[in-house]
């Protein structure tokens, strides 16, 4: 067997990151479902035939969204910080992220409680309660399954598990909360200012 | 030098193998907990085999009942059911399982890595679609709850709202069908994330984009492509869910709900599904054409520029399948023009196969029969399809046995054909051994005869004004003598996959030793020893080239002088 030939050209070998790759082909998976319920809710938009109605039930949720939206802002600090191995400042931030998860949460949970005790709209009342719960609730559904992926992070950080090294893992997570933060925009157009 | 075979120097474990010593529950929990890509990829092929042999009963089923005017082969309520599942089984348990198992088995090797980029998610994906296939075929025993006999799904494979609500489906015959799709479409989404962060993130050495093998462009397109195809039918299904379980009314036309947006949401998904199906099938082919003729493939670029125009005009012909449904005249316009475009794309897909084949010296080996039979049979079925892309045509044929015709021709005639193709290709670096070619030829005749005589007569009963669906018909409407051709084929079809089938059972135990290397060829999967240890590539691969084989076996003439 002969030499092995060898081309003219030998760059250096660099690859994306698997971890990162595969986030974002979640993400985009995720945005298909989210554009499909979204454009069921637009569609469905005053198809409504029985009360109650968008108008007379909802309110805007300007706090929730504050939260849910300064929640962005505290998990990049969460990572710049542990970019720099500064775990407790990073154990810090990731903290007070979930816990403007939390409030966003509770604040759907007690929106929910009032539209369907004081108002008795449910997701079989009319067509609106079936878009509403169901759009609001696939999104509500992302926030419980990052709150989950949040704490179990914070968790492994207060038993000493995560140093330096797992930044990029980190990042990896936090740009799924990001994600589930843009679609909240989305969602509040649609629903509390378009269709209201 | 041409017809020696070359491991690559390093790359082959020398070490004489062990002979197994293993009892058979240890063996058998080996397969249940691998993580191994090419285990998993052997499971999915043997798992969408089983399904298609299944499928195929079905379709035989169905042909019996239609072969004469009045039979009463099967009841009315069975053959609902078995349209309904021979139509889920053939896509979400068959062609999608078989595709993500050459993806699986495949691109590894073909790009010189270990494993996938997630072996592990790569196993759940994997026992998340059986899990769907097996939610699906309990229908049968549990369609309609612990009393009485069991019912399977009869709404048909694209299940139109409102048949599909509670009042006209009751029992839980829908339910099956909607979860066996979620659950099934969760295991289809992880395995395309993980295609695609393996193809992107786990190339060897020098396998830049422009190298990889069409194969692998092909997966990681389709992979992109399932991303947001395979979803919208996941959201689509868990309205329907909402609607039978949580009385809501997204599809409920008497609360306000549409009927029509079941149908959007579904062709939204089912067009491009299509085109997953198809483009692993083009992938199959353009790593066997080349080898069989001798060549390079022609026009690589153009090659990976037209499976990345098909994938995003796929995106936008959905509404082609609702001509009939009644949509403005700008609507229709748009649809007969974006479905046309497909056209061009896979046009020059086909001109560039058979460019290839041109001036080269063709070998007619089994894989490159059904390949050849593929390339005749896909130009057929493009053309009927641009017939049926134009409104006034479509509203004249829609559902009709001529689109049955066309989109057979498509499923069955380059997909199943071009799957043959690449099981007879890729079964020696599977198990070792070769397939009896003899075998593989009575195949080949028997299963192509039994195509044309099926296939080309339905084009002509839905000319004629045959309906998809129907459980009989009356003698005086002329289709009586077409329809018994019709299932001639069929059972001559049936007869070549069960030689096919013995033919897999029979070569594993008798087959030709293969060696590394049986057909000549130029990628990196032949370069490991068949079957190619766990671990694939004692040492990572540099590669050079497109053609890396080439470049060891002609070190005087390697390729990588000639590409950009």
């Amino acid at each position: 067997m002969s030499a092995i030939p060898v081309s003219p050209i030998a760059e250096p070998w660099h690859l994306p990151s698997r971890g990162r790759v595969a986030m974002l082909s979640l993400i985009t998976g995720e945005s298909a479902i989210f554009t499909i319920f979204v454009v069921a809710y637009v569609f469905y938009i005053g198809k409504s035939l029985t009360p109650p109605y968008p108008q007379q039930v909802l309110e805007i949720p300007i706090f929730n969204t504050i939260c849910l939206l300064s929640s962005s802002v505290t998990i990049w600090l969460a990572e710049r910080q542990i970019e720099r191995g500064k775990i407790r400042g990073f154990a810090a931030w990731w903290a007070l992220t979930i816990a403007l998860g939390m409030i966003f949460i509770v604040g759907t949970g007690m929106e929910w409680h009032k539209l369907i005790y004081l108002d008795g709209l449910t997701i079989r009342t009319n067509l609106f309660g079936t878009t509403f719960y169901s759009l609001v609730g696939l999104h509500a559904t992302h926030v419980v399954v990052g709150l989950i992926g949040l704490t179990l992070i914070l968790l492994f950080t207060l038993t000493g598990h995560v140093t330096e090294k797992h930044s990029e893992r980190i990042q990896v997570f936090a740009l799924y909360w990001h994600f589930v933060d843009a679609v909240w925009v989305v969602v509040f157009t649609v629903v509390y200012i378009v269709g209201r | 030098m041409a017809d020696q075979t070359l491991p690559i120097a390093g790359t082959v474990d020398v070490t004489p193998r062990r002979r197994s010593t293993a009892t058979l529950l240890e063996w058998l929990h080996g397969w249940v907990v691998t993580v191994d890509h090419k285990r998993l990829g052997i499971l999915y092929l043997v798992y969408g085999i089983f399904f298609l042999l299944v499928a195929g009963a079905e379709a035989i089923a169905i042909r019996i009942q239609l072969a004469w005017p009045g039979m009463h082969f099967l009841s009315p309520e069975l053959y609902n059911e078995m349209f309904t599942m021979h139509g889920t089984t053939m896509v979400f348990l068959v062609g999608m399982t078989i595709i993500f198992g050459f993806a699986n088995y495949l691109v590894p090797l073909m790009i010189g890595a270990r494993d996938m980029a997630f072996p592990r998610l790569n196993a759940f994906s994997f026992w998340m679609s059986a899990f769907g296939g097996l939610l699906l075929y309990y229908s049968f025993i549990g369609g309609f709850g612990l009393y009485g006999m069991g019912a399977a799904p009869d709404v048909g494979w694209w299940a139109y709202a409102p048949l599909t609500a509670r009042a006209f489906s009751p029992g839980h015959a829908t339910d099956y069908w909607a979860l066996a799709l979620i659950v099934a479409g969760f295991g289809t989404l992880g395995t395309a994330i993980n295609v695609i962060a393996t193809t992107l993130s786990m190339r060897c050495r020098g396998m830049s984009l422009l190298r990889m093998p069409l194969f692998v462009w092909l997966m990681l397109v389709v992979s992109g492509l399932t991303l947001i195809t395979i979803t919208p039918l996941t959201a689509a299904q868990i309205m329907l869910v909402i609607d039978r379980y949580l009385g809501g009314h997204f599809f409920d036309t008497q609360a306000g709900g549409s009927a029509v947006v079941w149908m959007h949401f579904f062709w939204i998904f089912g067009h491009p599904e299509v085109y997953v199906l198809v483009m692993p099938a083009f992938g199959i082919a353009s790593e066997i054409i080349p080898v069989f003729s001798r060549k390079a493939i022609f026009g690589y670029p153009a090659m990976v520029a037209a499976s990345v125009g098909i994938a995003f005009v796929s995106l936008g012909v959905w509404a082609h399948h609702m001509f009939t449904v009644g949509m403005t005249s700008v609507g229709n316009a748009f649809f007969v023009l974006s479905t046309m475009l497909v056209g061009i794309p896979t046009g020059i897909k086909i001109f560039n196969w058979v460019a290839t084949v041109w001036g080269g010296k063709i070998r007619f080996a089994t894989p490159m029969l059904f390949c050849l039979g593929f390339l005749f049979q896909f130009l057929i079925a493009g053309l009927t399809g641009i017939m049926l892309s134009v409104a006034p045509w479509n509203w004249q044929l829609h559902n009709s046995y001529f689109v049955i015709a066309h989109f057979h021709y498509v499923l069955v005639g380059a997909i199943v054909f071009n799957i043959f193709a690449g099981i007879y290709y890729w079964y020696p670096k599977v198990t070792g051994r070769m397939l009896s070619e003899t075998l593989g030829k009575w195949h080949f005749w028997l299963f192509l005869i039994g195509f044309h005589l099926t296939f080309d007569t339905m084009h002509f009963v839905g000319i004629l004004g045959m309906p998809r669906s129907i459980y009989t018909y009356e003698p005086d409407r002329g289709w009586n003598h077409l329809n018994l051709i019709i299932s001639l084929g069929g059972m001559i079809q049936g007869i070549a996959v069960l030689i096919f089938a013995l033919n897999l059972v029979h070569s594993y135990f008798k087959g030709k030793m293969a060696g590394n290397d049986p057909w000549d060829a130029w990628t990196l999967e032949w370069a490991v020893p068949s079957p190619p240890p766990a671990y694939n590539f004692a040492a990572d691969p540099v590669v050079h080239s497109r053609r890396p084989l080439w470049d060891l076996k002609h070190p005087e003439d390697p390729d990588w002088r000639y590409e950009g």
